[in-house]
């Protein structure tokens, strides 16, 4: 056991975890300032219900997502100081820029918005939801930008005499394939989501309602919202998710012209092939390095990797040889069984959802709703299948870089802070792991309790409104 | 002009504005169970700093983003020689911000006691680190050839330095005193009154000590005249407060921050991170520097957007700039099991 090898789960657990509530923030930010923006434009209350309920319960993930987001940015310099120096050049720019023209903007606007509903004319503090919205999505650019440059490095010029990277081209780094492309596929996955996200609370609803057994479980109309809530999650999620195929399709192509390595493994392709099948299921030998059952789609994966049928796909063992060749010596070989099963998990586990979805929106057609309890579960469920996605994703991703933080510039051996000892990541990775473990808890009970709760708690019925209805008076101070 | 003198410049005031800012609610943060005698106290000082805390958390993310970028070589030694004291404050931050959001959001006394001691530790335990972590940096730690820093953990535990923590502690602590005289009212308003003179008493022995000894043994000769007008800030705040003039007051310990926080910078120049173990292995502002093409890059960068910025962050202020008081706090929501338990809470 080195130093390097608990800085990996360090960083691998710290991000992960700020994973598990960027994908939230990214989708329920616009869906909020969605539910907003009719509520402005009809006055209808159950807008300013589903407004004030998601919004809440965005919150609470919002919070999560800025702390967790404070460890990463310092975890560069603590742990990968050697990486640090290398890259802070080029690297450096895209985070600046985030924390600069994104994080400012959602942190300055996010108190205006908690603080603001009767303080701000309507349409301002509208327009406080929306600066929130676009500053976490601007922020996922920047930060994407920057990992995928790892990737796929370009812009840059690596100095002689300093041995450092330099930056030639912050237009090429901005414009990266990977980035954008990157960018559309996170998105879509986040979409997907957050989309789910607000359709399993709204099935959650819907169902204990049911299951309650009175006539009109639900007080205030909250039926009537959480239908129309759970519509509108699944249509997020549908979106979303043709989105992703696109997108996914794209980053597989990008793989194999930059990344090949990633590709094959990911697809536990020992030898190269022209016209390669995609592979249903293997298990594989990695010690003898071949399949001993393989189960394949003809041709796909040639199309996935080059958009042709007959296309050559380079196979893991070539790749070895071609990089010791390049590099010199070394194991240049990821893990394949973990990109393998990523692969087809993120795929799997997110298409599922966005099959719920395409189902849920036509059993829920023309104000229907399912009377079997499988519907409602399976909803429920689509949300921790489509965040595990998520995570395989960047399973796939990260650990398909390997040995590579810098894809064929910077090992990841070589990144790691020479400085820091074993004993001290071993501290803060056991203290890391068991705050966030302590954390989720507490967030996991928090957003259970204002599920159960549901939009009567907070805001008032429709009944108690007074004169004008729509606008109740809230209070400012929340906290 | 010389674009790594810029930027050098530009770190100095993120990290001022950052001190400025974030300093006073740290110190409503600490003040909290000396203040706060009741819950309703306790929500009136932390709905004080309700809105803008996290937008002035975004300093340091900036400042550190700022450093990556522009100094490589000082974010790495920084972050990795300061291993554990960063780690503490990241941890006291990560329960310090969950603290503000979800204090209010359970309905027994136990949990919210919980996120008071976290707001109180969240607080209190970086603005002593910070002071500890700059004033090593002033001072230099054993750093060898490579710039990695050889310094255990007790290396950092001069009495300088120790005492750079107990000054920015207090300064902090002081500092939100006068900002909750400004931005409270009644009775939370009249002890912050008297803490200001409390946390004042060890504030000013320690600040003036602090930046004298800096001055002798680091300073520049520009920075002689910045430590005198932050012994006169302090002063003037103290009595500016006493006087019932908490707008001018709080402008002063501002600017007594923002001096300290010169002196500090002032100090440290030309170096970044001086080496005790040899000079010749100090990192320098010239040796940490980006290539002047990111520096260029982030120069347009931050002409554009920092007045943004500055502008939108201003706006915040002013629209939250009444005195929060006892009378503006609802009663405390209840989220029992139903509906049934209790009024209704209609917190947004
Ligand atoms: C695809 C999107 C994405 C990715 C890959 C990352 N983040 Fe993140 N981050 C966000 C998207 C995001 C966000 C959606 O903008 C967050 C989540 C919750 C929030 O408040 O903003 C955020 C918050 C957040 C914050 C707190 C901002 C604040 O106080 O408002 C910091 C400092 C970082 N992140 C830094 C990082 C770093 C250094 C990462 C790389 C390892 C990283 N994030 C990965
Ligand atoms: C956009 C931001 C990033 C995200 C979302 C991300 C996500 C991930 C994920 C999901 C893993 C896999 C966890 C595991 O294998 O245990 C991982 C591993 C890792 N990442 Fe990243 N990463 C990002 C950026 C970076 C950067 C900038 C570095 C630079 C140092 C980096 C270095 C690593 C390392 C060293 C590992 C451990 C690899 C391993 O154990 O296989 N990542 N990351
Ligand atoms: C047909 C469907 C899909 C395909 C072909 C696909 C393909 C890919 C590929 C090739 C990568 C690796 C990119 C790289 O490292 O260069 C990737 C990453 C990723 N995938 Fe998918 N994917 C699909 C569906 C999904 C779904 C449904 C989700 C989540 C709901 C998802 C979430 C992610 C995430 C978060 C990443 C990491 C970020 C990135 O590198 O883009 N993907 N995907």
């Amino acid at each position: 056991m080195e130093a390097l090898d608990l800085a990996r789960w360090q960083f691998g657990i710290t991000t992960v975890y700020h994973f598990l509530f960027v994908p939230l923030t990214i989708g329920l930010s616009l869906i909020v300032a969605a539910f907003q923006t009719a509520w402005y434009r009809t006055g209808r209350h159950e807008y300013l219900q589903a407004t004030k309920f998601f919004g809440k319960l965005f919150l609470i993930n919002f919070a999560m997502g800025v702390v967790t987001g404070i460890v990463q940015e310092f975890q560069f310099g603590m742990n990968w100081s050697e990486y640090s120096t290398f890259v802070g050049d080029v690297f450096g720019a895209p985070l600046a820029m985030e924390a600069l023209l994104a994080f400012f903007l959602e942190s300055t606007f996010i108190g205006l918005w908690i603080f603001g509903w009767d303080r701000l004319p309507r349409k301002v503090h509208l327009g406080c939801i929306w600066a929130v919205a676009v500053g976490s999505n601007l922020s996922a650019y920047f930060i994407l930008a920057a990992n995928a440059w790892m990737r796929h490095p370009v812009g840059y010029q690596v100095n002689e005499t300093t041995g450092r990277a330099e930056l030639t081209s912050i237009w090429a780094v901005l414009s990266n394939a990977q980035a954008w492309s990157t960018y559309l596929h996170v998105l879509s996955a986040s979409f997907i989501t957050a989309g789910l996200f607000v359709a399993a609370v709204s099935a959650f609803k819907l169902w204990r309602g049911r299951t309650a057994g009175q006539e009109g479980p639900l007080p205030n109309g909250e039926h009537e919202l959480f239908r129309k809530t759970l519509r509108a999650g699944l249509i997020v999620t549908l979106i979303a998710g043709v989105l992703v195929v696109f997108s996914g399709d794209h980053q597989a192509k990008l793989a194999a012209q930059y990344e090949p390595m990633k590709l094959a493994g990911a697809e536990a392709l020992w030898n190269t092939e022209d016209a390669a099948e995609f592979s249903m299921f293997a298990v594989g030998d990695t010690e003898a390095r071949e399949n001993v059952v393989d189960l394949n789609i003809p041709y796909v994966l040639s199309f996935l990797a080059t958009g042709e049928f007959g296309g050559t796909v380079e196979g893991i063992n070539d790749l070895q040889a071609q990089y010791e060749e390049a590099y010199g010596p070394g194991d240049y070989t990821p893990n394949i069984f973990a990109l393998y099963w990523s692969f087809r998990l993120m795929i799997g586990l997110g298409l599922a959802g966005v099959a719920v979805a395409v189902l849920g929106l036509w059993l829920t057609r023309r104000k229907r709703l399912p009377e079997t309890r499988w519907f409602y579960y399976a909803t429920m469920l689509a949300l921790p299948s489509a965040l595990l996605a998520n995570i395989l994703g960047w399973f796939l991703t990260e650990m398909g870089r390997q040995p590579w933080t810098v894809h064929g510039v910077l090992l990841t051996a070589e990144s790691v802070s020479p400085g820091v000892s074993l004993a001290e990541v071993a501290f803060t990775l056991s203290l890391f792991t068991a705050i966030y473990g302590a954390l989720a808890v507490v967030e996991g009970w928090l957003l259970w309790r204002y599920v159960k709760a549901g939009p009567s708690h907070v805001v008032p019925a429709k009944e108690d409104d007074g004169e004008d209805g729509s606008d109740s008076p809230v209070p400012a101070f929340v906290y | 002009m010389d674009l790594v003198l810029i930027w050098f410049l530009a770190i100095a005031v993120l990290w001022t504005g950052y001190f400025v800012l974030e300093g006073f609610d740290f110190g409503v943060g600490m003040l909290l169970p000396v203040i706060g005698r009741d819950d309703t106290d306790r929500r009136v000082m932390i709905n004080s700093i309700g809105p803008v805390w996290d937008g002035n958390e975004v300093w340091v993310i900036t400042a550190v983003g700022a450093t990556f970028a522009a100094f490589p070589a000082w974010y790495a030694s920084m972050l990795s020689g300061f291993y554990l004291p960063v780690f503490l404050i990241l941890l006291a931050l990560i329960v310090r911000g969950l603290a503000f959001e979800y204090r209010g959001k359970g309905d027994t006394d136990r949990w919210r006691s919980w996120w008071d001691r976290a707001i109180f530790y969240g607080s209190a335990i970086p603005a002593l680190l910070w002071g500890v972590i700059f004033a090593n940096l002033v001072r230099g730690l054993a750093m060898d050839a490579d710039h990695i820093v050889t310094a255990s953990l007790f290396d950092l535990f001069t009495p300088y330095a120790m005492l750079g923590g107990v000054m920015t502690l207090s300064l902090f602590a002081l500092h939100g005193a006068v900002f909750l005289t400004l931005k409270t009212g009644g009775e939370v308003r009249a002890r912050a009154r008297a803490s200001v003179a409390a946390t004042a008493a060890v504030a000013i022995p320690t600040t003036v000590v602090f930046l004298v000894w800096t001055q002798a043994a680091h300073g520049a000769p520009w920075t002689a005249p910045i430590v005198a007008i932050a012994a006169l800030g302090l002063v003037a705040g103290v009595v500016l407060a006493a006087k019932r003039r908490e707008g001018w007051s709080f402008a002063a310990t501002a600017v007594t921050v923002g001096a300290v926080s010169t002196t500090l910078f002032g100090s440290l120049f030309p170096d970044v991170l001086p080496s005790t173990t040899d000079p010749a292995h100090s990192l320098t502002i010239r040796n940490a520097a980006s290539a002047p093409y990111t520096l260029t890059v982030m120069t347009w960068l931050a002409v554009v957007f920092l007045p943004l910025v500055l502008g939108y962050q201003a706006w915040s202020y002013w629209v939250f700039r009444r005195r929060v008081t006892r009378e503006h706090i609802e009663p405390t929501p209840s989220y029992g099991g139903g509906a049934e338990a209790g009024p209704p809470p209609s917190v947004h």
